[in-house]
């Protein structure tokens, strides 16, 4: 089982954005994992593994688009677990959902993975894309937004479910294919491999974070650095951005002393009751 | 200048409400490119007339195959749509179906797409929001052929015109779903509005501490009519269904009153929540950050706010 899991950087979504001119100014930056990639990331990891510290059969090769700082935030994804990386130069920030699907539909086509987990959106463009765009130019199946996934025993299929809307729907799709994933695949129990772990196994909830050893073994593994055009890409942009403003402020409010004086300015000040 | 497809999902033979506000969307942005709105009804039946009553055409595809809204299935009926028409749009609302189907579309057609669009601002240009709305976003699609969602709650539903479209039978051809199939919807049963469609929604964070601790939120809720929400903490937590869930990731909410309880206000909570006309938040801890975007803000516990605010809504409507 061979997985390709896409991975970028983003701002710290903790931290106040910053605006120049009519745009996002992201030099003063601090730069971290999209947190939906280490999802995927995760994901990738628990498909290759007997159970939470067993051992694992697979690989999971990561893909990230972007200047070679990227390499630190990837370094930190290969001390998780993932076994090697692929850097593709680019301005991450400049980059359109399309660019990135038509690099990675690029980096399936030389990889040949069994199956491509990607995180549901990046928190910094919120475009939600990437995914859906590379199975529709790989014409693979696919399976977004994902709640669980098990794998078959015999590793032709995936069995997942994925979050609507109304509620929680199940989906089969056949390999290999494209799955995006969402907030609850960090489970305890939502991510099996049934060649390697049966129903009983469990993980930790949450990620996992690097260990030492990790830390240690990651510093050897290999980040190869490409070039878009290496892959035979020469994608030119479908968006472009035109301008970025702050939402306006919403007009400070009061604090009320009472259950009394809440529902007479609801009532008489707001007109919402 | 083309026509602008629009993506109608339906359920029980009538167009669903969540693809209303598309259709606003799409009647401005046809304003813009000069062409009709024409509806694209997938596996719908009955529904295609009632699609009629907001489009100035509807083509439906009425095949069984189609009656499970598969990505792998509807992505490719809608592009050979767009294609047939010649349209130069084609847009739906960013529900989880429109937000599944509509880039696997934008692919087949190698055209770019606006996610989430909160305006129309151009034939091709979009307001969107990004970094959890905390930058609002305008840009433009460069390729002739647009594809947009539509962020439900910054469109008004559209409403019937008098007299309705005429309704076009289309083959969609033999319907490949690529071996993906549907296994089942385990949908989470309500009495109450739609969370996105609700005019008050009373949502509940982690201080809630159970969901059994819920049902106090469940009789505020349905004393005002609306629906219930949560914050991811009480979602992860178990207390109450995921869909509940509002935020960057859950659902986003406009609702004319939104009242917070018990919920810190972490920024992915509020891109699902800021837009609401009246915010009210309730929390016991004064230095929480909802507070800081809450219109009106009560510091106490649930426990005795909650009760306290139930009965003296019933007291001041009842009087």
């Amino acid at each position: 089982m061979k997985i390709l899991v896409s991975c970028k950087r983003v701002p710290n979504p903790e931290q106040k954005l910053k605006f120049s001119g009519a745009a996002v100014d992201l030099s003063a930056a601090s730069w971290q994992v999209n947190p939906f990639d280490e999802y995927a990331v995760e994901t990738a990891l628990r498909l290759t593994e007997k159970g939470k510290g067993g051992e694992r059969a697979g690989e999971v090769v990561l893909i990230s688009i972007g200047p070679k700082e990227v390499a630190q935030q990837m370094r930190g994804l290969l001390a998780m677990g993932a076994d090697r990386g692929l850097l593709v130069g680019g301005d991450d920030a400049a980059l359109d959902p399309d660019q990135v699907a038509r690099v990675l539909r690029a980096v399936v086509a030389a990889e040949k993975p069994d199956l491509v987990v990607l995180g549901k959106q990046s928190v910094d463009g919120d475009s939600n894309q990437v995914g859906q765009l590379l199975a529709g130019y790989l014409g693979w199946p696919q399976a977004t937004f994902l709640a669980s996934i098990v794998l078959a025993a015999d590793g032709k299929s995936a069995t997942v479910t994925r979050e609507v809307d109304a509620g929680v729907e199940e989906k089969k799709i056949p390999l290999p294919a494209v799955v995006t994933v969402d907030l609850r695949i960090i489970g305890k129990k939502a991510v099996r491999n049934a060649a390697l772990a049966g129903p009983e196994a469990e993980w930790e909830d949450n990620q996992r974070y690097a260990s030492l050893k990790g830390i240690m073994a990651a510093k050897k593994k290999e980040i190869r650095e490409v070039t878009a055009a290496s892959l035979g890409v020469t994608a030119s942009p479908v968006v472009k951005t035109i301008h970025q403003e702050p939402p306006p402020p919403r007009k400070a409010g009061v604090k009320v002393a009472s259950v009394e004086e809440l529902v007479a300015k609801l009532r008489t000040e707001a007109k919402v009751l | 200048m083309g026509a602008v497809a629009v993506l109608l999902e339906t359920a029980g033979g009538t167009v669903r409400s969540t693809s209303l506000p598309a259709l606003t969307a799409a009647r401005q942005l046809a304003q813009h490119h000069g062409g009709q709105v024409v509806a694209l009804v997938l596996g719908g039946g009955a529904a295609a007339a009632d699609a009629a009553r907001y489009a100035d055409r509807v083509w439906s595809y009425d095949s069984p195959a189609l009656a499970t809204p598969l990505a792998e299935t509807w992505a490719p009926v809608l592009a050979g749509a767009v294609k047939k028409l010649g349209a130069s749009a084609l847009v739906a609302s960013a529900t989880s179906t429109g937000k599944d189907v509509l880039p696997r579309a934008a692919a087949l057609l190698e055209a770019g797409m606006a996610t989430d669009i909160t305006a129309v601002r151009g034939p091709k240009t979009f307001r969107r929001p990004t970094f959890a709305g905390n930058a609002l976003t305008d840009i433009e699609v460069l390729t002739p052929l647009v594809v947009a969602s539509v962020r439900q709650t910054e469109f008004p539903p559209a409403t019937a015109a008098a007299a309705p479209g005429p309704v076009e039978a289309q083959d969609a051809g033999p319907v490949d779903a690529l071996g993906a199939e549907l296994v089942g919807l385990h949908a989470t049963k309500s009495v109450r509005p739609e969370l996105t469609e609700a005019q008050v929604v009373v949502s509940g964070g982690r201080g809630m501490k159970s969901g059994e601790n819920f049902k106090v939120l469940e009789q505020l809720t349905d004393l005002l009519g609306g629906a219930l929400g949560a914050s991811r903490a009480a979602a992860d937590a178990g207390m109450v269904p995921n869909d509940l869930q509002v935020g960057q990731t859950g659902k986003v909410v406009a609702p004319k009153l939104y009242i917070a309880v018990a919920i810190s206000g972490a920024i992915q909570h509020l891109a699902g929540m800021k837009g609401s006309k009246v915010i009210v938040a309730i929390n016991k801890d004064a230095e929480a950050p909802i507070f800081q975007v809450a219109d009106y803000g009560l510091v106490g516990n649930w426990e005795t706010v909650i009760p306290a605010l139930t009965a003296e809504i019933k007291k001041v409507k009842g009087g």
